[in-house]
């Protein structure tokens, strides 16, 4: 790593401020982020760490929405959320291994946008909230292809809210290796539709199957799906782990089960 | 003999409890005073002409203390190459020069050019960066059927071409063999691919050089499994230090499968540079630079052709394989592909015409070496796959044309060198049948299938050559070493016993196996032995621990060594008891007088050879320190039969193990609890290159799997529980316990038990599949099954 | 440099800190803990876990800053108070879960963190939470079948050999 200060601000608004010297960085579980300063491919003058933050860390209820605070981490989610949101918390119990899901957090997960993670799938597909120290965005707008996102530089994401669906799952099928999504589907049944958002396997970053959304929303079962022709490979991700072809085959399976799952 | 500690006894082992209270002592643990850090500037290039270095800004940066480059190793020697294999024509293979640091060319990505010492590793790591290279990257030569096309790039200027050796074995069989193969009744033919792997023990390398001013020697801290090797290697060969004025010290390490057994540029640079600066200087490797600097392992490109005759017999393997050597030649990487190669194509069966070709080649690659069967996977995994294919061609059942083919009188003597002292291979197949419950098979069949999964059931035999040996045999093969293995066993005057071995153990158990050994020659409780092992001040000479040899080789040493030690205590028991020295006993720590009451504690004789008052001097000398040099006349055969039950998710293409069932023969085991720990991690580690692990490379040269982001290790999750077995072994008939090894088998047996029983499935489900390259990953097998 | 202060092994200590100094640079050079180990860079061998606040986590992917007033156990924390092996460290020698041992303290570190959650894990549960706890030697049975029996399963019958 390059040398840098850390700062453990305790609440977001010396967060923000701490974000607005120069090259500063925010560091939120640190569990994507820190990998990459050890291969020195970040050289941030100062972190700003999260993680001292309490207002950040929640997950209640609210109505039919479900809010989680922007540090609230994946294990905190899969044990808080069962209750309320089954589908959410199994999603964040099978995020990485039980250390990682004790530091990485839904804040800094859906901040990175890395096209293979999970929670991006579940905040699509529910049309979820994205609040920030500034504004609130919707998920449709937010997610703007592989670690693209619609932050600015600074902004953090204090809370992400959830439409809670009627019928929800998530259904990952592994890459061997990293464990992170070769292909996820999150599928989400709702009182007006179902939305599908599909995670790992597009050069686009997370997206949403229409095809499916209007097949299921029709009628929310496996055999809807079956029919559906798979989506275009072309434009799917292609590597060592897997074809295109192969990952938009899977979009299919995933899709699916995740529906079988939902019950 | 108290049942928990002697040969047999399954001993807890006492070196856990420093490994689970982090009490541990691995190269990393160790600091020395004053200590600088090394960080290694490597090539980021496939393949590149090095047209100039330009280190004054890094010099001049905070903390640099100096920073060397191949020019400050122009004058010493390269990294020694520790076998010679002579080609079919009776020419030397070609050995290119490896410099320590890269000169002139640098050769695959993660060559060594510049090593940056500094006060500090963030000091080194950022004067790296201000070191300014002007390399001119040349086309990279990564595919081995294209690196020996004519015209292709040259990784080494001097040489004529990319071949390294083109060996046939037995050559004089060839016309034979290929006579055999046209008059065949049926000939199957199978091409494949034995996957490049990254060895990876989980402790990844590190290396301490210190120079003690005073004395003029120099030490060295290193994670390796064979201490003594490296310091012949770096001293004689590397940097001209004479072996006298040199330690080597492998303390715990972290496992090595192979990977540690060579010599690498590293150590050399440590201690190259702790003498030149006057400064210990430390370095340890990240895991991403390991997949790039460790040796890597495999990576043959295979034909194989099986002839029959018509009542199913086999008459002739032949067999091509182009084996990538890398970059460089690794210590060992010609003996792999070759001697521990083509002498196991026999197997377990009586087939009486084989040959082997070889083409070894050079890439711009990390070179290749030993890994974990070393050698006799890759003969195992194309033989057995090999015969699974005809098995199925020919309708007939792969353990009945394995059973008609085996090896059933021993000693045999095969046709590809080698002779089996014993074995029993249709026991083992008897063994496995009844634990394997085929019976229940077709059951489990259905059962898989209501869940929409394809059940395959796999088979294989396997025979494998262990405690590599004699040394006149490896030397007239091309080795350049000695195999024997040494002990030293001191006993105190207060009857404590120390064994100094030349073997190392790096997660084997040896501190408690090899007391369990003595504990039963002598009688002597366990707490009165103990092993030291890693230290070249300690012990006279050691080979190490590789190729399934500990207990084969090193152990027989320490048994030779402590039969001198008890002969000479007899002696000085006799004197003790004014008997004849061939009355005396020892049973159970105790020499007393056959056929009467008399006797002499252990402690007793003890004292008296170092306070020899009341001593036979004039026939004996006081002290109790025996050395023994063990030279096997033999390898040992541990062989097996496996069974493997997969299920495959014919929407996914992910193949899960469901069942993997062991039958092995190792001989006589000297603790059942270790040895069932072995089996285990070797099919772990076979069950990942078989569905998992996969080192790729891109056609620049660039490692795709370069951590474990792309490069899958096996996980808790990817393995069942294993039912292994390996009771009632066939002791060997060479060495005085009269066993194998068992290190290595899990790895040899189980990949083709894997991806036999992944064809089986997958014919079962009615798709034509007759192979599927490894790693036999999810996306393989759904494009196989597209057809 | 930053001064932090933690609870280590039930002791408090005060050190100064770099801003990129990792909790496992912090617990092996500046306190001489060197039980918990590094096997990778990129956050999932898990050689290097440690429990902060009770949780498990990889101190080789947490800033020893970030460790401003917690409670860290490390390996070298897991013995009984007499300095006998814990139940699950005398379940993983009694069961030969462990070989060259580089894993084993991450391994105890995860055992331990499941065992408190879920007192009587099943095999795939044991799995599933070694997700990141990566070992080349043992093919993981008897890791599995010790932290079994330390969770007071009889792993006779599950875990034939």
């Amino acid at each position: 790593m390059y040398g840098f200060e850390i700062e453990r601000p305790t609440s977001v608004a010396d967060a923000v401020a701490a974000l607005g010297a120069d090259e500063a960085q925010a560091l939120g579980g640190g569990q994507t982020l820190i990998p990459t300063l050890k291969q020195r491919l970040a050289m941030p003058s100062k972190l700003v760490a999260l993680s001292g933050i309490a207002e950040l860390r929640y997950v209640r209820r609210e109505g039919d929405v479900l809010k989680i605070g922007g540090g609230t981490t994946h294990g905190t989610v899969a044990r808080e959320a069962a209750g309320n949101f089954p589908g959410l918390a199994a999603l964040a119990a099978k995020i990485g291994d039980p250390a990682v899901r004790n530091r990485g957090t839904i804040g800094g997960s859906l901040a990175n946008n890395d096209p293979s993670a999970c929670y991006p799938a579940a905040a699509l597909a529910c049309g979820a909230t994205i609040v920030t120290n500034s504004r609130e965005i919707a998920a449709d707008d937010y997610f703007q292809g592989m670690f693209t996102t619609a932050l600015e530089e600074g902004e953090i994401v204090t809370e992400v809210r959830f439409p809670i669906p009627e019928k929800a799952a998530y259904t990952k099928f592994e890459q061997p290796a990293s464990r992170f999504a070769l292909v996820g589907v999150f599928v989400a049944k709702y009182a007006d539709g179902v939305r599908v958002a599909v995670t790992g396997a597009s050069n686009d970053g997370v997206f949403r199957w229409s095809a499916a959304e209007e097949a299921l929303s029709g009628s929310f079962s496996a055999d809807a799906v079956a029919g559906l022709a798979a989506p275009d490979g072309s434009d799917m991700i292609s590597d060592l782990h897997g074809s295109g072809a192969y990952r938009a085959h899977l979009v299919g399976v995933m899709t699916k089960r995740a529906v079988v799952a939902a019950g | 003999m108290p049942k928990d500690n002697g040969i047999g006894a399954s001993t807890k082992r006492r070196e856990d409890v420093r490994f689970l209270t982090g009490t541990g002592n691995y190269t990393d643990d160790i600091n020395l005073y004053g200590q600088a850090y090394v960080h290694f500037l490597r090539s980021d290039v496939a393949h590149g002409r090095i047209n100039g270095i330009d280190t004054a800004a890094a010099e001049a940066m905070p903390g640099v203390l100096r920073i060397f480059t191949g020019a400050d190793f122009e004058a010493l020697g390269g990294l020694p190459c520790g076998w010679q294999v002579t080609d079919r024509f009776g020419q030397p293979m070609k050995e290119p020069k490896h410099p320590v640091l890269a000169h002139g060319k640098v050769r695959h990505v993660g060559d060594p050019i510049c090593a940056v010492v500094a006060e500090t590793l963030d000091q080194a790591r950022d004067a790296a960066e201000a070191i300014v290279l002007d390399i001119e990257e040349l086309p990279a030569v990564v595919d081995m059927r294209k690196a020996l096309e004519e015209g292709a790039t040259l990784v080494h200027d001097d040489l004529t071409d990319n071949l390294c050796y083109d060996w046939g074995f037995v050559e004089e069989n060839k016309e034979a063999v290929d006579e055999a193969i046209r008059n065949a009744a049926h000939v199957t033919t199978l091409e494949l691919i034995n996957n490049r792997l990254v060895p990876n023990p989980m402790e990844p390398r590190v290396a301490v050089g210190d120079f003690n001013a005073a004395s003029g020697d120099s030490t060295l801290y290193t994670t390796s499994q064979n201490p003594h090797v490296i310091r012949l290697l770096m001293g004689a060969f590397v940097l001209g230090i004479p072996e006298h004025k040199l330690r080597v010290v492998a303390p715990d390490v972290g496992g090595g499968f192979g990977s540690k057994i060579y010599h690498y540029a590293e150590e050399a640079l440590c201690t190259f540079a702790a003498k030149a600066l006057r400064r210990p200087v430390k370095w340890t490797s990240t895991r991403s630079e390991a997949f790039m600097s460790d040796a890597h392992a495999r990576d043959h490109v295979t034909k194989i052709e099986l002839a029959l005759d018509a009542d199913h017999k086999f008459t002739a393997v032949r067999t091509s394989t182009l084996a990538n050597m890398g970059a460089y030649l690794s210590t060992f990487a010609p003996s792999i592909p070759t001697w521990l190669h083509g002498t196991l194509m026999a197997g377990n069966y009586t087939t009486p015409l084989v040959y082997c070709n070889v083409r070894a080649v050079f890439t711009n690659t990390v070179p290749v070496d030993a890994y974990r069967g070393a050698g006799r996977p890759e003969a195992t995994y194309q033989l057995e796959r090999v015969i699974d294919k005809a098995a199925r061609e020919l309708g007939v059942d792969p353990i009945e044309i394995r059973r008609k083919n085996f090896v059933t009188e021993f000693p045999y003597q095969t046709p590809v060198a080698v002779e089996y002292d014993s074995g029993d291979f249709h026991r083992l197949m008897d063994k496995l049948e009844a634990r394997a419950d085929f019976a229940g098979f077709a059951a489990r069949r259905e059962e898989s299938k209501k869940k929409g999964l394809l059940r395959g059931l796999g088979i294989n035999c396997f025979i494998e050559a262990c405690g590599i040996a004699p040394s006149n045999l490896v030397g007239q093969l091309g080795a350049r070493a000695g195999l024997y293995e040494s002990a030293t066993v001191r006993v105190n005057a207060t009857g404590g016993l120390v064994v100094m071995t030349g073997s190392h153990s790096h997660g084997q158990g040896h501190e408690t196996v090899f007391p369990q050994v003595i504990a039963e020659m002598t009688g002597l409780d366990a707490n009165m032995i103990e092993i030291s092992h890693g230290d070249t001040a300690n012990t006279p000479m050691g080979m190490g621990t590789y190729g399934s040899r500990s207990i084969a080789v090193g152990g027989s040493a320490m048994v030779r060594a402590t039969e001198k030690i008890i002969n000479k205590m007899k002696k000085i028991a006799a004197h003790l008891m004014e008997a004849a020295e061939s009355d005396i006993e020892l049973r159970d720590g105790t020499f007393s007088v056959a056929g009467t009451d008399k006797s002499v504690a252990w402690g007793d004789v003890t004292l008296a050879a170092y306070v020899p008052h009341n001593y036979p001097l004039e026939d004996i000398e006081p002290g109790l320190e025996e050395t023994a040099f063990y030279d096997p006349a033999n390898f040992t055969y541990p062989a097996g039969a496996y069974a493997c039950e997969v299920e495959v998710d014919p929407e996914t293409g992910r193949v899960t193990i469901a069942r993997f069932t062991t039958a092995d023969d190792f001989g006589n085991v000297m603790n059942p609890m270790i040895v069932d720990g072995q089996v285990h991690g070797g099919l772990a580690q076979g069950i990942g290159q078989a569905l998992l692990e996969n080192a790729s490379y891109d056609e620049n040269g660039q490692l795709l799997s370069a951590s474990y982001m792309d490069y899958a290790m096996p996980r808790a999750d990817d393995v069942p529980f294993f039912s292994v077995d390996h009771s009632n072994g066939t002791p060997c008939t060479h060495n005085p316990l009269g066993v194998k090894g068992c290190g290595e088998a899990g790895a040899i047996g189980s990949t083709p038990t894997v991806v036999n029983a992944v064809v089986d499935a997958l014919q079962s489900g009615g798709y034509k599949v007759d192979h599927v390259d490894m790693p036999v990953t999810p996306s393989r097998v759904w494009a196989a099954m597209q057809g | 440099m930053t001064e932090v202060t933690m609870t280590v092994n039930g002791k408090s200590v005060s050190r100064a800190v770099r801003g990129n100094e990792l909790l496992v640079e912090f617990l092996r050079e500046q306190l001489r803990l060197t039980g918990t180990h590094v096997g990778c860079d990129t956050s999932q061998c898990g050689a290097c876990n440690v429990h902060v606040n009770g949780e498990v986590v990889k101190a080789c992917t947490m800033f020893a800053a970030e460790a401003q007033g917690a409670e860290v156990t490390t390996i070298e924390g897991m013995a009984n108070a007499d300095g006998s092996l814990s139940t699950i460290q005398q379940a993983f020698q009694d069961h030969h879960g462990l070989q060259c041992g580089f894993c084993t303290p991450g391994m105890v570190m995860s055992a331990a963190a499941l065992l408190k959650d879920n007192p009587k894990p099943s095999e795939a549960e044991v799995r599933h939470h070694l997700q990141g706890n990566i070992c080349r030697c043992t093919g993981y049975h008897n890791i599995v079948k010790a932290i079994m029996a330390a969770s007071g399963q009889d792993v006779g019958a599950i875990a034939a050999e």
